[in-house]
């Protein structure tokens, strides 16, 4: 563990220190979120990279996860945040306050999962049409099927 | 036939000729070209368009008429495939642009949820067209450290040796776009025509010009055509002139560098905070490049040097690009000479196929194979992050097993959806005309933005 992670885990006592293939992921409280990705980008991780989600279904308890990944070019580390949200009117703290890159993915993540970003300055639809009903990449969202053309046709008399 | 007085035209033509008076003639001041005494020379140059007055701050006191706002794309040739930008223009001035995306979206990331361990290549290579070898590579590393293994020294180098030649070929489109889109028309046409030779070389070993379904997890589908060592020599041997000769074109060329030099400024601090990575940072000053920060695929035993521009602008995108093809070619050469023996995948039949000879002499090579593309392999329970530097930047896979043959899973860091972010701040306050140079020289693709 370098020792800027020891300097977080020690303003915060709740969140979870774990490595994933040699990646270090420290898992946040949903109500945490915010106040320590502020911490982390004031411990020098200036870019954040990637903002995504996992829908864990009836897996887990807390269905949704949020993902962050953080880049320090000065360290040259990487730290991937994660909390978990409920499974009703799913909401986070949004990351773009602090890096405005965040505010495409933010953007794709509520698109394609429903989960709410508060604070986000412009939280639309991106890749699916504005009327578009349901969340594609949730679990329970079928991948449906074309109809083809000679599939289920007729036999020629 | 009606009478002749309730005839609509002939009452018309009545007015003309008796009924109207000529209006009176006003003169006005359009079109006038008498320069007014109290203009000062300063003022002058503006309005001669010598000096441009580029010092705007958003006024909202700007009567309503003057904005335009105007749609750009999702057809226009210049944007690079189906991009829409709506531009918020006071004469030919852009103030505020919004990109607008996803008509391209294919919900490849739902696909991958579909689709084995072993299919996933051909997947992600279809996101990133024009750098197909980096998506695979990328998706090949995020499932080799789930099952934790690693691929053969030879199968490494080749990975390189394939990722580095596909870095000068999309830097060629990089190019020969941007040029077309500023008018440079040779460039275009030199452009694709060198690419063209490095795609035969990739035919020749994957078999496709694109979408190679090459580089798997476990190594790569097929070991180097014999005789490979004199194509990529020859492509070695070809390039130099070949980059020397754009240089005689744009390098110095006034019309390109009226074009290009102070357009579309990305300061570096703006293109941390937008996550922009690639090119687009580099030519920003910072010194950031994953083969360098994070290498993959024994990257870090080759010499080679991290291109970096000052100002941000198109010009030092553009130098980037062209001093990065030099950086590669540096690279390959390194490989081949270096290409080890051995295996080109590893040779754990749970994860790659038996080679077809065995299959014919060996009951449980043919179970293997028969699994193998039925089936697939199952990759235990994790979570990870690979990424690898592709033309554009940082190309992530993020991708999670719960234990199945099929990602629970699969998302893609595509750095095209992220560099876009920037072009509101690239375009603000530019001129109109400057706004292909500006999309061009983002290089964005959008089968990556949208996937």
């Amino acid at each position: 563990m370098i020792p800027v992670f020891e300097t977080l885990s020690g303003q915060f006592d709740q969140v979870v220190w774990v490595q994933s293939h040699g990646q270090d992921v420290v898992r946040v409280p949903v109500v945490d979120w915010y106040a320590f990705a502020e911490a982390a980008k004031g411990q020098g991780f200036e870019v954040c990279a990637d903002v995504t989600a996992v829908d864990w279904m009836r897996m887990r308890p807390d269905r949704f996860e949020v993902i962050a990944s953080l880049l320090s070019m000065s360290l040259g580390a990487r730290l991937r945040m994660s909390t978990t949200v409920g499974r009703d009117e799913p909401s986070v703290a949004s990351l773009t306050p602090l890096w405005p890159g965040a505010g495409f993915a933010e953007r794709e993540v509520y698109d394609m999962f429903g989960i709410n970003f508060e604070d986000h300055p412009d939280l639309t639809r991106i890749l699916m049409p504005d009327d578009w009903v349901g969340h594609p990449l949730r679990k329970d969202f079928g991948v449906g099927s074309v109809p083809v053309q000679f599939k289920a046709s007729h036999q020629v008399e | 036939m009606s009478d002749e007085t309730n005839d609509p035209r002939t009452e018309i033509v009545d007015l003309w000729v008796a009924g109207s008076e000529e209006p009176e003639f006003q003169p006005t001041d359009e079109g006038a070209q008498e320069i007014s005494a109290e203009e000062t020379p300063d003022r002058l140059d503006v309005q001669f368009g010598r000096v441009i007055d580029d010092d705007y701050l958003y006024d909202d006191d700007v009567a309503e008429d003057e904005r335009v706002i105007v749609n750009m794309g999702p057809q226009h040739p210049s944007t690079h495939g189906v991009l829409r930008l709506q531009l918020e223009l006071e004469g030919e001035v852009i103030r505020r642009t919004k990109p607008i995306i996803g008509y391209l979206h294919t919900g490849m990331e739902k696909t991958a949820e579909e689709l084995t361990f072993g299919q996933g290549p051909t997947n992600v290579t279809r996101m990133d067209y024009l750098a197909p070898f980096h998506g695979e590579l990328a998706y090949s590393l995020a499932v080799e450290q789930l099952l934790d293994i690693e691929v053969p020294p030879r199968a490494a180098a080749i990975r390189v040796l394939m990722t580095e030649l596909n870095r000068i070929t999309s830097h060629l489109v990089a190019l020969a776009t941007n040029g077309m889109d500023i008018g440079a028309l040779s460039m275009m046409i030199y452009g694709f025509r060198e690419r063209e030779s490095i795609l035969a070389f990739f035919e020749k070993t994957t078999g496709l010009r694109m979408n190679h379904n090459y580089i798997r997890p476990g190594g790569v589908a097929a070991d180097l055509a014999p005789g490979w060592k004199d194509d990529v020599g020859g492509i070695l041997k070809d390039f130099p002139r070949r980059i020397d000769q754009y240089d005689d074109l744009l390098k110095e060329n006034p019309i390109w560098l009226s074009r290009t030099k102070d357009v579309g400024v990305i300061s570096s601090e703006e293109a941390i905070a937008f996550s922009i990575t690639g090119p687009a940072l580099r030519a920003a000053g910072v010194d950031w490049d994953l083969r360098k920060a994070f290498p993959y695929s024994g990257i870090e035993n080759y010499e080679f040097e991290v291109p970096l521009g000052e100002n941000g602008d198109v010009y030092d995108r553009y130098r980037v690009r062209i001093d990065e093809m030099w950086e590669s070619l540096k690279i390959v050469e390194q490989v081949m000479d270096a290409m080890p023996k051995g295996d080109y995948r590893v040779g754990d039949r749970k994860i790659t196929p038996p080679p077809r000879a065995r299959i014919d002499e060996s009951m449980e090579a043919l179970i293997h194979h028969f699994k193998l593309f039925t089936e697939g392999f199952k990759v235990p329970p994790g979570e990870t992050y690979a990424a690898v530097e592709s033309p554009r930047g940082e190309l992530g896979c993020y991708l999670v097993s719960d234990g199945e043959a099929i990602p629970y899973r699969m998302h893609t860091r595509a750095p095209s959806f992220y560099n876009l972010q920037a072009l509101p701040i690239a375009m603000a306050d530019s001129l109109m005309a400057d706004t292909v140079a500006t999309i061009a020289s983002m290089d964005p693709v959008m089968g990556d933005v949208d996937r």
